[in-house]
């Protein structure tokens, strides 16, 4: 893919607002601002960005906990996620969700999930329910390498394959499902081939790279819309922090995590655009500087946020009567 | 939801009323809704060709095809998530679990995404699900195909949980169910699908907000629901035949509970005995019981009675499973014990 200079602002504008929140998201975890837990999504910024740069509005997008990228590539606005993380009124959960459960109705992002791998059953009936219409709507989960450890797995890539379902599986592998390192828990550490075994077609890509992940999305989404059928997107990445801000980090070593980070996918991505002419210094810290000033006004929204009442309490645990 | 008040014995007086088994009334509900709306289908295992395993979908795959008749492969919590997912995005799915006991494999998706999901997306999402189940003892199927754990669903905030006991209510809670715009289980007991009764002609929807009195009384409350409800009934006999008269109250809806009536009732009858298939120990019934202690206390004339199953995991003998039931002769010495100390 050689993007044009539009293209490539895009691809590096989300891939930088992404890093530019979440750095900022953490320095708020430790001013505790923000609570529970904080998975950060840093280093695999090319995986939210590349696929979903490949669909349209009307698809469907589920996601794990780790999810502050989807949630931002796929446009919910920056401030309303930060505000969800604060805990305020104004965040895309009124506060409810927090980090792990980001959800948006106008964007059809259907949340945040906690449960590894349980956001593959819902996925599974996002596309079902396309099926049954006969639209050409495409679901997109995303997932960890982990997540393919669960029987619920298995279940739904059979049960994707058997009914045809429009859906485009994405693992995020990125090589360890909390400490524990890809080779110590999967017997076939080919993730991808597990989808094989269901009879999904599967690709492998370096999730480093934004350019290689949007073709290869595309290709599979245009598959799906043309086929039917559901495609497997095996994504190899790496997450440059802890998995979440209690991890002492004591199962891998500091040199892997050093050599990943010399694959930056933000930084690969401007060294490349530059080399190719498409994007100039200037323009990559104009982008750098818009992306923090996107942050700034997302902390600011954040801020002035009120908090829900507490008579709100219990609010929305059941549809009040009436109204759907 | 659209909740239309009932009085079943109207019903069963009407002129067009006709015998129908539980099974066939919730057939009849099945294809009422199947036909009535075309974003409705039916999808669990063994569901289609098979026509179900307690024979509930049978020639429905004829009428309404494989799409909406959907066989799935033995994968409890994937079909139970595509139907979470389904009803995300539009549609009105009928989940068929084949039992209670096999939905703890599909427990995640029930409790932490059907039951979370309007809340924890700050009310963007609900998730206009039904799921049936088959529910509690009595055929000799032992341990792991026997057990009445609606209570565990009924503990959970964001379900609605309910129990037709009678022939209309199997007629008519699956319309209220799929009325309503979050996740209804339906439990069906077992022992109660070949049971027969009259029925009118056309469809009637159940309040499922409201407990029914089956039967008044004056001198103690019995309160039950699904399949502990014939076994009520029939006690409510046998002490009439000693003078004393029973009140039953069928729950109908175990969460929420209708609390209003039961207490209203003890208020009348200042004796309450639960009847319950479930262990005692963390019981529906303990939760009646606290309910009752919290809130009619000083109308209480005896301490309150619970007639549960044994603790232990159902039996496959015959004798030893009947041993482990509620059974009939206890309902009728709680009775006795509550009324005359």
């Amino acid at each position: 893919m050689n993007p044009t200079r539009d293209e490539a602002l895009r691809l590096l504008g989300q891939m930088l607002l992404i890093r530019r929140f979440e750095e900022r998201a953490a320095e708020d975890y430790a001013a505790e601002k923000i609570r529970g837990f904080l998975h950060l999504y840093i280093g695999e910024e090319a995986v939210a960005v590349g696929v979903l740069d490949a669909i349209g509005p009307e698809d469907a997008v589920i996601a794990t906990y780790r999810e502050h990228g989807h949630a931002l590539a796929r446009g919910i606005p920056p401030g309303e996620i930060m505000a969800e993380m604060y805990g305020r009124s104004g965040g895309c959960s009124r506060g409810r969700g927090g980090s792990m459960h980001l959800f948006s109705r106008a964007h059809r992002f259907y949340g945040g999930h906690g449960i590894v791998s349980g956001l593959l059953p819902i996925a599974t009936g996002l596309a079902l329910a396309e099926r049954l219409r006969g639209s050409s709507v495409v679901t997109v989960a995303f997932f960890g390498e982990g997540a393919a450890a669960e029987g619920e797995f298995h279940e739904c890539m059979n049960l994707a394959s058997l009914w045809r379902l429009p859906v485009l599986f994405v693992c995020e592998n990125n090589l360890y499902a909390m400490g524990t390192a890809l080779s110590r828990s999967h017997a076939e550490p080919e993730i991808h081939k597990k989808a094989v075994a269901h009879r999904i077609e599967s690709e492998v890509v370096d999730g480093m790279d934004v350019l290689a992940v949007v073709e290869a999305a595309r290709r599979a989404v245009t598959a799906i819309r043309a086929q039917g059928a559901p495609r497997f997107l095996e994504c190899m990445t790496y997450r440059f922090r802890p998995h979440s801000m209690f991890d002492p980090e004591l199962y891998r070593e500091r040199t892997e995590v050093e050599r990943w980070k010399q694959r930056c996918p933000i930084e690969a991505f401007t060294a490349r655009m530059r080399e190719a002419g498409v994007l100039s210094a200037e323009d990559i810290a104009a982008a750098d500087a818009e992306a923090i000033a996107t942050v700034n006004a997302a902390r600011s929204f954040a801020e002035a946020s009120p908090i829900e009442p507490v008579e709100h309490l219990l609010d929305d645990v059941y549809t009040p009567r009436g109204v759907a | 939801m659209t909740a239309v008040s009932v009085d079943v014995t109207t019903i069963s007086r009407a002129t067009t009323a006709r015998s129908i088994t539980y099974r066939e009334a919730m057939r009849e509900a099945l294809r009422e809704a199947l036909r009535a709306d075309p974003t409705v289908f039916v999808m669990g295992e063994d569901v289609g060709a098979y026509g179900g395993t307690y024979a509930v979908t049978r020639g429905l795959l004829a009428e309404f095809g494989p799409d909406r008749i959907r066989d799935a492969p033995l994968s409890e919590s994937a079909f139970v998530g595509a139907g979470i997912g389904a009803a995300l995005a539009g549609m009105r799915p009928i989940v068929e679990i084949m039992t209670v006991n096999f939905s703890l494999l599909a427990m995640d998706q029930i409790v932490n995404a059907a039951a979370a999901m309007r809340h924890m997306s700050g009310g963007q999402f609900h998730v206009p699900l039904v799921i049936r189940m088959a529910t509690g003892a009595g055929r000799q199927l032992a341990a792991q195909h026997s057990h009445s754990l609606e209570n565990w669903y009924a503990h959970v905030p964001g379900l609605r949980v309910v129990a037709p006991a009678t022939i209309a209510d199997a007629r008519g809670m699956l319309a209220t169910a799929l009325a309503d715009p979050d996740p209804v289980l339906i439990f069906e007991h077992v022992q109660l699908y070949a049971t027969e009764g009259e029925l009118a002609g056309g469809s009637v929807a159940v309040d499922l907000d409201r407990a029914a009195i089956r039967r008044s009384g004056t001198d103690a409350t019995v309160i039950t629901y699904g399949g502990s409800l014939p076994r009520a009934l029939a006690a409510a006999d046998e002490l009439a035949k000693a003078g004393i008269q029973i009140e039953v109250i069928d729950l109908r809806s175990l969460r929420p509970l209708d609390t209003a009536t039961i207490l209203a009732s003890v208020q009348r009858t200042h004796r309450a005995v639960i009847v319950d298939e479930g262990w005692k120990t963390g019981s529906l019934a303990g939760e009646i019981a606290a309910i009752l202690v919290e809130q009619a206390f000083w109308e209480l004339d005896a301490p309150i009675e619970r007639v549960c199953t044994a603790e232990v995991p159902i039996p496959y003998a015959r004798h030893l499973e009947i041993a482990a039931l509620p059974k009939i002769s206890e309902i009728v010495s709680a009775v006795r014990r509550a009324c005359h100390g």
